[in-house]
């Protein structure tokens, strides 16, 4: 067998990357499973003397209903925004009005603000739909917020659904909901796919309408939680970073299981532009 | 027929945006409104009497907002919720809101954010002093607790330096819980033997001793400001070195020139001071900077006294203080306090945290917790760590001068102005830019001219 | 079929009024949650309010005055700059490098792929504080070759304050000079070198996605058009650049806005790694805005800072979506 040295160096590029890729992950966990004593920063490299998971099973007693909050709001807030994304995204590409256009700009440029300057605004207009201090009020942060980037992906992905199917089915007397439900949903799979986990992650990750939204310790989501772990003053990084490895896990799983279906999403042309 | 089912889908997810968004009575928050209102008595004039809660039986909800969200702080939060069960009442649902980060910046965002929607907590930890007065009293946020000292008696256990520093107009707006000192020299006792060197306590044997550890690789002072506060803390008690305790104070009141030579020289020597500092200090936190000191890389390092809690969770044993380098006789002092927003929720449950927090008890149960000595001048010495008793009796004699970096000295916005020009000069070592920079700062605080 | 025009005209009206219909509820959210609150900001920028009570005293353009003249804003110009920069560019090459390789049918690429992806899963503040340790002067990365045996590194990392400029004294100043733009040899105008430390963290969490979309465009690209060229005898790397890449441009742009508007933004990984660096080296508009109001109370100030950001950012946006839409219209 000859040995291509093109193969060979690219195997020896991907696996370089691979490494330097996981380098982090390896210091997250092996800081995890040390004591605080032997958590220094010169001593970052060393593996951790015994197998201690004491940090784990602190980080997640600390966590544990935090997490609860955290799904029982990103799991409706992603399911809504990709609804909205999809809708927007349908409308905006298969029935086009006067307009359309700069509607999308209009609606595409709030992807841009800086979130620190709403929050004083923010606030208070959560305090007029009695959704303030809640979860509900954090869904629909996200939702509005995440109105830009779906509807960006979605009407990119429709794009690239031949117009010719709708006009066929326009002159076949369908209305605009039949052919959402008809035509364009059961091919937005992919779309979804890409939505959800981009959403999934930036409402999961979110730290600062968390923390401004919820101020009530027993409804907050995780990651306030995991910035709370951090003292004030001393950081017990061992179980920092034992809390945030346990704060990644879900998005990890959401990325091993729909990750197929994300490449194939962005290859129907959701990201394509 | 058909066709008007093909309605269905979108019409159901149209109902399904219009549910959640006005899912109200399904938050925390409104039903948390409706109780502490119930629970709410109509305001009078004096507070009820008595810390047994003889009076009228306290109940509902009490939100505690804070930044002490792990360690000795928590649990000292947590010694202090007890009293409140056995001092004020057992029926208050006490809720402890926390927000961890960086010496409050974190929870002063969500408190202000929150202080502007108009839902204000029962008590917030503020620092004593202009952080306290300047944000939240003459912003006409905060209730006067005059008649609560008077009952309490106050005015005779808390010293004269502390009632001033927590009122204005004449009025105390908050009571303090505890006094921690921002001025002291913290040291590694083997270094100092092994290499036959006495720890500073003025500035010229602190160069002294500097040059000589610098010449045998060992990093003299040990800084951590990734944290901006930790340089203006170190310039901070480099100035009071410089210019004691009247010329430090006359800094912040307009009475000692920023543009003076004295400043200069006081300047200068922080410039200085600062050649002697570990080169990664914009890496490390302040303990960080700590475990250095602890590994014998670094002799020395000035911060205040909460480093001790990290010797103890570190346990490191081998250390000494000393007040920072011609600071002796002087105690930079900086306060944690609660006070009584004006709309704040359960407003009697508020009062009798208030009495809690000011009380001998609570103060000898929190604080050698969290590492401090009481406000109060009463608490039995007994209960407290060799450091603090130290510090104990040095408050009892020192000049007691507010600090810069924690808020007592100046306005948070003044302190910003403050913050910006360290931070530049740390890295550019410009003393004119930064005696500059320091004085527009004080004019845009209006206090200078 | 009986072609009946008036209620074919009827159904199409009232499908028009139905899209439009659908579309509202996004339209008035974003009208109220983001126009609305820039029009608040606005408002709060031409005010006076300094304090934690609103005071909406009319001041002109004064703050914005005192902004932009104010040496820490200057600073976080310069570095959101060269921060946007280098971030989108390391992420493009890096990100489409990855996929070309991972494109030639390599064994094990799902592995791959999801080594690349994970660190977006991760949250800006967890990578802040891991990078802050992987780069750390004293220990991290620095002392990486000690473990195999080679002498440690000293780079200083985020802690150079550093910052490479044109000198005013040198050929180059001089050439600027005459040429009236003198101003351009001063740090202001140079690349902070702390600031590359961010841009490593931040690179090493979005460089996967970038490298997922390069990768389905890649996919997408017909089997034909390279093998053709195969054919005419075309070397990879020719292909690569001559047939592939142009046909990527629509990647290329959707990722420079997905990452632009993430590095204009930028807060939580600079707030949890770096904070504001040696002489400010690593501060970002975000985290000036965020300290000087909420811990400075400068709540004008803060606004000001948002507005001029947003008004940055509609430089570059709007030309660009005006020309993808036109471009659009066109096809």
């Amino acid at each position: 067998m000859t040995i291509r040295w093109s193969r060979v160096a690219i195997y020896t590029v991907l696996i370089l990357f691979a490494l330097l890729y996981l380098m982090p992950i390896y210091v997250l966990l092996v800081t995890g499973l040390k004591s605080f004593q032997e958590v220094r920063l010169e001593q970052m490299w060393n593996l951790p003397s015994g197998l201690r998971f004491d940090s784990f099973r602190e980080a997640y007693d600390a966590l544990d209903s935090n997490l609860a909050n955290s799904f029982k709001m990103v799991i409706p807030a992603t399911v809504v925004s990709c609804m909205l994304g999809s809708v927007n995204g349908y409308v905006l590409t298969k029935w086009r009005f006067p307009g359309s256009d700069i509607l999308f700009f209009l609606l595409l440029y709030g992807m841009f603000i800086p979130y620190q300057s709403v929050l004083i605004p923010l606030v208070k207009t959560l305090q007029q739909l009695h959704v303030y201090g809640s979860l509900w009020g954090l869904v629909v942060t996200h939702v509005v917020y995440g109105i830009p980037i779906t509807t960006l992906i979605f009407r990119n992905y429709y794009a690239n659904i031949p117009t010719e199917l709708v006009e066929a089915a326009k002159i076949d007397g369908a209305s605009i909901f039949g052919i959402y439900r008809r035509i364009v949903f059961p091919l937005s799979l992919p779309g979804f796919v890409v939505v959800a986990i981009w959403q999934f992650t930036s409402i999961w990750n979110d730290f600062l309408f968390a923390v401004t939204v919820t101020s009530n310790p027993t409804i907050q989501p995780a990651t306030v939680a995991l910035n709370n772990m951090a003292g004030s003053y001393i950081v017990e990084w061992n179980v920092q970073m034992a809390g945030a490895l346990i704060a990644a896990l879900p998005t990890l799983i959401v990325y091993i299981i729909l990750g197929r279906f994300f490449v194939r999403g962005l290859m129907a042309g959701a990201m394509r532009g | 027929m058909i066709h008007r089912l093909r309605f269905l889908l979108p019409a159901a997810m149209a109902l399904g945006v219009l549910a959640l968004a006005s899912a109200c009575g399904g938050g925390v928050s409104s039903s948390d409104k409706t109780a502490t209102a119930a629970a709410k008595p109509a305001a009078t004039g004096t507070p009820a009497a008595g810390a047994t809660g003889t009076a009228a039986p306290l109940s509902g909800k009490l939100e505690i907002f804070s930044w002490w969200t792990t360690g000795g702080e928590a649990a000292g939060l947590q010694e202090l919720f007890k009293l409140y069960g056995t001092m004020c009442s057992p029926n208050v649902d006490i809720v402890n809101s926390t927000v961890a980060g960086g010496g409050g910046a974190a929870a002063r965002q969500v408190l202000t954010t929150r202080m502007l929607g108009n839902d204000p907590p029962g008590s917030f930890q503020v620092h004593m002093g202009h952080e306290l007065t300047d944000t939240w009293v003459t912003t006409n946020y905060m209730e006067s607790l005059d008649s609560l000292y008077t009952q309490q008696g106050w005015s005779n256990v808390f010293p004269k330096g502390v009632l001033d520093i927590v009122s204005y107009q004449g009025k105390p707006y908050a009571v303090p819980v505890n006094i921690h000192r921002a001025n002291v020299l913290w040291y590694n006792k083997s270094v100092f033997t092994a290499n036959n060197l006495q720890p500073p306590t003025t500035l010229d044997e602190f160069f002294t001793v500097a040059d000589a550890l610098k010449a045998k690789g060992i990093t003299p002072l040990a800084l951590g400001d990734v944290e901006a506060f930790a340089s203006v803390q170190l310039m901070e008690t480099t100035l009071l070195g410089k210019l004691g305790a009247t010329g430090y104070d006359g800094l912040w009141t307009g009475a000692t020139d920023w543009n003076s030579a004295q400043v200069t020289d006081a300047l200068t020597t922080y410039k200085k001071m600062l050649d002697y500092v570990n080169s990664d200090h914009s890496s490390l936190s302040w303990d960080q900077a700590n475990d250095l000191v602890i590994s014998g890389k670094a002799a020395m390092t000035i911060m205040g006294d909460w480093l001790e809690g990290d010797n103890k969770a570190k346990k490191f044993t081998d250390y000494g203080w000393l007040p920072s380098p011609g600071t002796a006789g002087m105690y930079d002092a900086l306060s944690d306090t609660f006070g009584l927003p004006k709309s704040a929720p359960n407003r009697d449950a508020v009062v009798c945290w208030l009495k809690v927090v000011g009380s001998k008890q609570g103060q000898e149960a929190f604080n050698p917790l969290k590492g401090s000595i009481c406000a109060r001048t009463d608490c039995d010495a007994s209960k407290f760590d060799a450091y603090l008793q130290s510090a104990m009796a040095d408050w009892k004699k020192d000049t007691i001068v507010p600090s810069l970096a924690h808020g007592a000295a100046v306005s948070q916005g003044w302190l910003t102005g403050v913050s910006d020009a360290v931070t530049a000069f740390v890295a550019d070592k410009n003393v004119a830019t930064l005696q500059s920079r320091l004085a527009d700062a004080c004019k845009g605080a209006k206090v200078c001219k | 079929m009986r072609f009946d025009g008036r209620r074919l005209l009827r159904r199409v009206t009232s499908e028009q009024a139905a899209a439009v219909a659908l579309i509202v509820p996004s339209v008035v959210a974003v009208g109220v949650f983001v126009y609305g609150f820039i029009g608040w900001s606005a408002l709060v920028a031409v005010s006076r309010w300094d304090t934690v009570r609103p005071d909406y005293t009319y001041v002109g353009l004064s703050n914005f005055r005192n902004l932009i003249e104010y040496f820490r804003f200057q600073i976080d110009i310069r570095n959101t700059v060269v921060f946007t920069l280098f971030f989108v560019g390391a992420c493009l090459v890096i990100g489409f490098s990855l996929a070309a390789l991972l494109d030639r049918r390599v064994w094990g690429e799902g592995l791959f792929r999801s080594i690349y992806l994970f660190p977006m899963a991760v949250s800006f503040i967890v990578t802040g504080v891991v990078w802050r340790w992987l780069l750390a002067p004293r220990a991290g990365v620095n002392i990486l070759p000690e473990k195999v045996g080679l002498p440690a590194l000293s780079y200083g990392w985020y802690t150079d304050a550093h910052v490479m400029n044109i000198h005013a004294d040198s050929r180059l100043g001089d050439a600027l000079h005459a040429a009236g733009l003198g101003f351009l040899a001063d740090p202001n105008y140079g690349i902070p070198v702390a600031m590359i430390s961010v841009v490593i963290a931040a690179t090493w969490q979005m460089s996967g996605f970038v490298m997922v979309m390069y990768l389905a465009g890649l996919r997408a690209i017909p089997d034909e058009l390279r093998d053709a060229a195969r054919v005419d005898g075309a070397s990879e790397a020719q292909i690569l650049r001559h047939i592939s890449l142009p046909l990527l441009r629509p990647v290329t742009l959707s990722a420079i806005i997905i990452l632009g508007h993430q590095s204009l933004k930028i807060f939580d990984l600079v707030m949890s790694m770096s904070r504001r660096g040696p002489g400010f080296a690593t501060d970002v508009p975000a985290l000036f805005m965020f300290e000087t109001t909420f811990q400075g109370n400068h709540f004008s100030q803060g606004a000001a800072i948002s507005i001029v950001m947003l008004l940055a950012v509609s430089l570059l946006v709007i030309p660009y979506l005006f020309w993808s839409l036109r471009r659009e219209a066109r096809l």
